[in-house]
């Protein structure tokens, strides 16, 4: 093992083998932090470091950037994205591709559109809901199987489900065109807002939860005799996030406000998050895209963890497919077409996902999608073509695979990759 | 220690590919609190005799006893389920989860209606693990094992083999690959996991470190037993003695030159 500069883990013999109990000091962990990003363990440090210099550069260019009005619209522009992103996650944890959720989310944006047209037999909101959300799990469980069971590269099945799935988008749309959405509640999902009291509740309850949830995992450790992360940390962690939802809903609220696509997002991105970190599945996930041989000796269903991960990568493609069509109030032939899927994919690249399997984060997807959004958002107001966005996100698409594959070198010379 | 009966007894077991005779009618066995080194060649048939007995090609003929019931191994299932735990040499870890994540891999414990995983518990227990086999080069059980040193991953392997309850320990090839300094702590790990009563069969071709750790030495050649020594009574030299030209009971196959 080539260990050029390596932590200190080979301690002298006798030296406790767990962390002394009572927690390490703020000192220790920022060290120890310090340490990580030296060996290329970068978290979420580069990704915010960007955000700033974007919001800095577009700012100095258009005074509108950093406006209540153009932050609500951001959130808006970054749903879809932002979801469609979630869900790529879990296929990149597994070191596979998925490019069919471009038009996967089209068949479902189409399927809403269709199924809620006022022409007499119209279906109600919820029935559509699901059969929209289940045609997308059923299309990632059917592309999970072949990719698992027969063993084709998820390339080549996911390759071929953006064509195929191009064309239903195309079949169920025949000669109509465009079809205006004509259902209040898909209409209104990211285009009206919450209540201003609602959405001061919500944020609360979101902080206290957070609070409540830290403080138990450190009373359990404690109890347990445990190491706990030191008890300003807990403060700053819980800070940050009251400081970001206060800032995020008083801005909101000086122009339009908080659309109801973002608490759906929110609470996707609990649950989502949840499930990776804090569940077997989600550990299964992770150890798959680490060691699939590893994962297969402890008695893991390989199979059954790679079908489901394309289920709610398609899943969750078709709820942004509802996002997009909803902002539009509209689909047509294109729908699911254009840049949809390659900011996705691009989204949770750049947010650190890596596409070799076995590394990433929920997180990682949202930061990334921002930055794009961003990006596009600026790059509009500055009245700038469609080819000069192109050209800027692939550079900063770029740039965050170059900076991965840095940080990924640093962590082989310390051993870590 | 030797008048209890073996923890692990193999009767006569034979095992063949095609035409190559893998195993011919060997006897082996290894007792609770006993280090059992299984020496030999390359193509002796250690792999093929652990293999066998960690499930994954069950034996064409011949017995296996668990402690002296007769019992039959079909998949890695039946072997887990009797308490038989192998350490492959290439350890089976995912480098990108940390320590207490590789050692309960595939036996996560949860907790509460949501049945999240019971981090604080698996913590603990890995730790206490590692402590009762004097693991002590661990800093910290919540690193990655991509961090760490060869004989430290060894040791995590070693303490996730020996957490359920297991009777039975077969280790292969521990110490290949690795420095000195780290052949000696997983040395020293061996004869601690005898030391508390396990059975644990250690597959090398390092006769220092078999006459370092082990109580008896069996010797395998061209698939057949051809000698099983008490490590006091014996030196390297008849150890060697035996892997190149020890006696066969059957001349294996059509090939002469095999025997010469």
């Amino acid at each position: 093992m080539t260990t050029a500069t390596p932590p200190p883990i080979e301690t002298a013999p006798g030296a406790p083998a767990v962390a002394a109990p009572g927690g390490e000091s703020l000192r220790d962990y920022v060290q120890r932090w310090w340490a990580g990003i030296r060996q290329g363990d970068l978290g979420s440090l580069t990704i915010v470091i960007g955000l700033i210099i974007i919001a800095i550069v577009f700012q100095s260019q258009n005074s509108n950037f950093l406006t209540a009005g153009n932050f609500v619209n951001l959130i808006v522009q970054a749903a879809a994205i932002t979801c469609i992103a979630m869900g790529i996650v879990f296929v990149l944890l597994l070191g596979e591709i998925d490019l069919s959720v471009g038009y996967v989310s089209g068949v479902a944006g189409v399927i809403v559109a269709l199924l809620t047209f006022p022409d007499g037999n119209q279906l109600a909101t919820f029935p559509t809901l699901l059969l929209a959300l289940g045609a997308g799990v059923a299309i990632g469980l059917l592309q999970g199987v072949i990719i698992a069971k027969i063993g084709v590269p998820s390339f080549v099945v996911t390759l071929a489900g953006l064509l195929g799935w191009n064309g239903v988008v195309l079949l169920l749309i025949g000669d109509r065109g465009t079809v205006i959405i004509q259902n209040s509640f898909f209409e209104g999902f990211a285009n009206n807002f919450v209540p201003e009291a609602t959405a001061w509740i919500v944020a609360i309850a979101g902080v206290a939860v957070y609070a409540g949830g830290l403080l138990w995992e450190r009373y359990q450790r404690t109890k347990a005799g445990l190491g706990h992360a030191p008890d300003v940390l807990i403060l700053l962690r819980v800070g940050a996030l009251a400081a970001a939802l206060l800032i995020v809903v008083y801005v909101a609220y000086q122009d339009r406000g908080i659309p109801y696509v973002f608490l759906v997002l929110a609470g996707v991105y609990i649950v989502l998050t949840y499930v990776l970190n804090r569940t077997t599945f989600g550990r299964h996930v992770y150890a798959v895209g680490g060691n699939a041989e590893a994962a297969r000796r402890a008695g893991i269903n390989v199979d059954a963890v790679k079908i489901a991960c394309f289920g709610i990568c398609s899943g969750l493609a078709a709820l942004g497919g509802i996002i997009l069509a909803s902002r539009l109030r509209s689909v047509d032939t294109n729908s699911g077409g254009g840049s949809i899927l390659l900011y996705s994919i691009a989204a949770a690249v750049i947010g650190g996902t890596s596409l070799f399997g076995g590394r990433g984060s929920v997180k990682s997807a949202v930061l990334g999608a921002l930055v794009i959004a961003s990006i596009d958002n600026g790059l509009g107001l500055l009245g700038l073509s469609s080819g000069t966005k192109f050209v800027v996100t692939g550079l900063v698409l770029l740039a965050a695979v170059v900076v991965d594959s840095l940080a990924r070198r640093g962590r082989e010379q310390a051993g870590r990759a | 220690m030797n008048d209890t009966k073996p923890t692990l007894e193999l009767r006569g077991v034979s095992k063949s590919f095609g035409a190559v005779q893998a195993l011919y009618n060997v006897d082996f066995s290894v007792r609770a609190g006993e280090v059992m080194a299984l020496v030999g060649d390359n193509g002796a048939g250690k792999s093929t005799l652990i293999k066998s007995v960690a499930g994954i090609h069950p034996f064409d003929s011949g017995e296996v006893l668990f402690e002296g019931q007769p019992v039959h191994i079909h998949g890695p299932k039946d072997s887990a389920k009797l308490g038989i735990e192998v350490v492959y040499q290439d350890l089976a870890l995912a480098d990108n989860l940390d320590v207490v994540q590789n050692m309960f891999l595939g036996r996560e414990e949860t907790t509460g209606i949501l049945r999240s995983l019971d981090e604080v518990d698996m913590e603990k227990k890995a730790d206490e693990t590692l402590a009762s086999l004097s693991v002590t080069t661990i800093r910290s059980t919540r690193q990655t094992v991509a961090g760490l040193s060869g004989g430290q991953r060894q040791s995590v392997a070693v303490a996730k083999a020996v957490m359920w309850n297991s009777k039975v320990v077969i280790l292969d090839e521990p110490t290949a690959a690795l420095g000195v300094a780290q052949t000696r702590q997983v040395l020293d790990l061996v004869k601690r996991l005898g030391e508390q009563g396990l059975a644990v069969v250690l597959v090398s071709h390092n006769l220092y470190d078999v006459f370092e750790v082990a109580d008896k030495i069996t010797v395998l050649r061209l698939g057949q037993n051809v000698a099983v020594y008490n490590r006091k009574d014996v030196t390297q030299t008849q150890v060697v003695e035996a892997i190149t030209a020890g006696k066969l009971s059957k001349v294996p196959g059509p090939e002469a030159e095999v025997v010469a």
